[in-house]
């Protein structure tokens, strides 16, 4: 650490974590009242989990963000962070919103757009929240060395703070409500985000690898430039059946076919990154996760987002089961695995010590990452079954579901081997502090 | 590529292409919004019943179980043609009583099948419900869903 105020990123790993561990589990009950609806029906219905399970996603998520800022805005800018007891106050004023979110969906208290359910005093807390954190990263970022990461980072958290105004723009009119509401929901996700997420890929690269600025920031600004000029209109994929003209069947299926660039270009470049750097970084398992990472973002959000966009396809596919396994894979391969990357190369270095226990943390990726892909077949499977028989055959829908059970009872099983990951990797980062399987001699090259 | 494209290059690119984008979008997202409001949605007047109901829709986050125009959660039925699936689309008071009585009829109970919450809504909201659900139902929605089972 070369910063003292870099710290505070630690607060921010551990509160993510915790909500990690909260959001994972609220999904495992999920699932299993997929399996047996009936349990917990009348105290704790399939609504109020499921906001549950996607507000602590979300949140965990921007906490993730917001720390790794922290870590590396001082580091790139090569000063101290402008003021670490804002840094702390933003972070409370977060970690109350969101237990005071939990507290009031658990009685009842709750709006009704998706994602968006948080009570309006929360919503004001997230927004002062941000312009804490605007404010704070700004003032370090222009007194210091400007970067090409730094550029991209924080041109995504602005972007993505000031479209967080969207949340209060609520139109009587539903069509109009659903419009907007895309524009924090797709907008953050297919655009601004992606900046979030190239920026600290290329931080990680920069770190882990080796390779030469000068190279890893002329790929981060092609990466971006891709991610936007598909990312915005490609926001046409979600207005082909909401009311919205339909002009945007074409401009959504073109324009989100492109999306798939961005995904593939990250993975490639963590991929020649590893190959061209010379640095033997002894942080294997953050390695691991930045690679995955840029891997399952490829297939989760690229592939299955590509499988189910094109207009003529998601006339018959959307709002299936199809969308739910694109979501699972696309935000755990993007987001999830990304902000695990990030944690398992900062925390080792935040505690001031070697990182150990890597074969558990890498166990921890192959279980979750096996998880997450085993999920999102039941779930293509159960969607494409789905798909026939209620939107070309034309059943039911309740009739349709009763013959998914199968499906349902293995994406179950999935949920445990993530959850087990989770819990594997929190510990691994948190409670043990001795190496598990001691490391071989150092290898003779191969012949 | 490395002599062509520098970073100076690739980062003007990326900035003057986004603003492109951006005021496209915009211009497109205006001219929706006009389409919605004029065309759209305007089979069925937007009354202060309809109001009523979506806020009720809201209050209740049925979009957590159900999904409306295909958004939402994949748990519970569309509900953005049911009116039309209950054959009620143009009978405000039968499209009241069936989805009183449906709603009055829930949690069903039944074993191993997916339970709907009971919800306290008084008459008047669930009036403006049903309205709100017969209004959704004559958005313009470019012919989804396929068929009525939604």
């Amino acid at each position: 650490m070369k910063y003292q105020s870099q710290k505070v990123a630690y607060a921010y790993f551990l509160a993510a974590m915790a909500l990690f561990g909260i959001q994972v589990l609220g999904g495992l009950l999920l699932g299993w009242i997929y399996v047996s609806p009936n349990t917990l029906s009348e105290v704790l219905p399939f609504n109020i989990v499921r906001m549950i399970h996607t507000n602590a996603l979300i949140v965990w998520l921007l906490l993730g963000f917001f720390g790794a800022a922290y870590y590396l805005v001082p580091e790139e800018s090569e000063r101290e962070i402008f003021s670490v007891k804002l840094a702390y106050i933003q972070l409370a004023i977060l970690v109350v919103g969101t237990l005071g979110a939990v507290g009031s969906y658990l009685v009842g208290i709750h709006g009704g757009r998706e994602f968006l359910e948080q009570p309006l005093w929360v919503k004001f807390g997230i927004l002062v929240a941000a312009v804490i954190f605007l404010v704070n990263v700004s003032l370090t970022f222009l007194a210091g060395r400007k970067t090409a990461i730094t550029n991209i980072l924080m041109m995504g958290l602005w972007l993505l703070c000031l479209l967080w105004v969207f949340a209060f723009i609520n139109p009587d009119n539903l069509s109009l409500d659903k419009m907007y509401w895309w524009m924090v929901v797709h907008l953050w996700v297919e655009a601004t985000w992606e900046l979030v997420m190239a920026a600290i890929l290329g931080f990680l690269m920069l770190k882990l690898t080796g390779v030469d600025r000068e190279v890893i920031e002329k790929w981060l600004y092609v990466i971006v430039a891709t991610a936007l000029f598909s990312g915005i209109l490609g926001t046409g994929h979600h207005f082909y059946w909401i009311g919205t003209p339909g002009y945007w069947q074409w401009i959504g299926s073109i324009f989100s076919t492109f999306e798939v660039v961005p995904f593939f270009a990250m993975m490639s470049f963590a991929f020649v990154m590893v190959w061209k750097g010379r640095k033997n970084h002894p942080n294997k398992a953050a390695l691991l996760w930045s690679l995955g990472s840029s891997t399952v973002a490829f297939f989760g959000a690229g592939v299955w987002g590509f499988l189910h966009t094109l207009h003529g396809v998601n006339f018959y596919t959307h709002g299936t089961q199809i969308t739910a396994a694109h979501g699972h894979l696309a935000f755990y391969g993007a987001y999830v695995a990304l902000n695990l990357a990030m944690f398992t190369y900062a925390m080792p270095i935040l505690r001031g010590r070697d990182p150990y226990n890597q074969v558990l943390n890498m166990a921890a990726f192959w279980l979750m990452t096996g998880g997450m892909a085993f999920m999102t077949f039941t779930l293509t499977f159960a969607g494409t079954i789905q798909t026939h028989m209620q939107r070309i055959v034309g059943d039911y829908f309740m009739d349709v579901q009763d013959q998914l059970g199968l499906f349902y009872l293995m994406r179950f099983g999935s949920g445990i081997a993530v959850v087990l990951g989770a819990l594997l990797f929190i510990y691994s980062m948190l409670v043990v502090r001795r190496e598990v399987v001691k490391p071989g001699p150092v290898a003779v090259p191969g012949e | 590529m490395s002599e062509f494209l520098t970073k100076s290059r690739a980062r003007n690119v990326f900035y003057g292409g986004s603003i492109f984008f951006v005021v496209v979008f915009v211009a497109l997202t205006a001219q929706s919004h006009r389409h919605i409001v004029d065309k759209a949605t305007a089979g069925m007047p937007l009354t202060d019943e309809v109001v009523l109901g979506k806020h009720v829709w809201e209050r209740n986050s049925c979009i957590n179980c159900h999904t409306l125009h295909g958004e939402g959660a994949y748990f519970a039925p569309e509900v953005g043609n049911v009116m039309t699936r209950w054959g009620v689309l143009d009978d405000p008071e039968m499209a009241y009583e069936m989805l009183d009585s449906w709603m009055q009829a829930q949690p069903s109970g039944i074993e191993g099948r997916r339970q709907m919450p009971h919800f306290e809504i008084t008459e008047e909201e669930m009036r403006g419900l049903a309205e709100f659900l017969r209004w959704a139902d004559q958005t313009d929605t470019q012919n989804w869903p396929p068929n009525d089972a939604g």
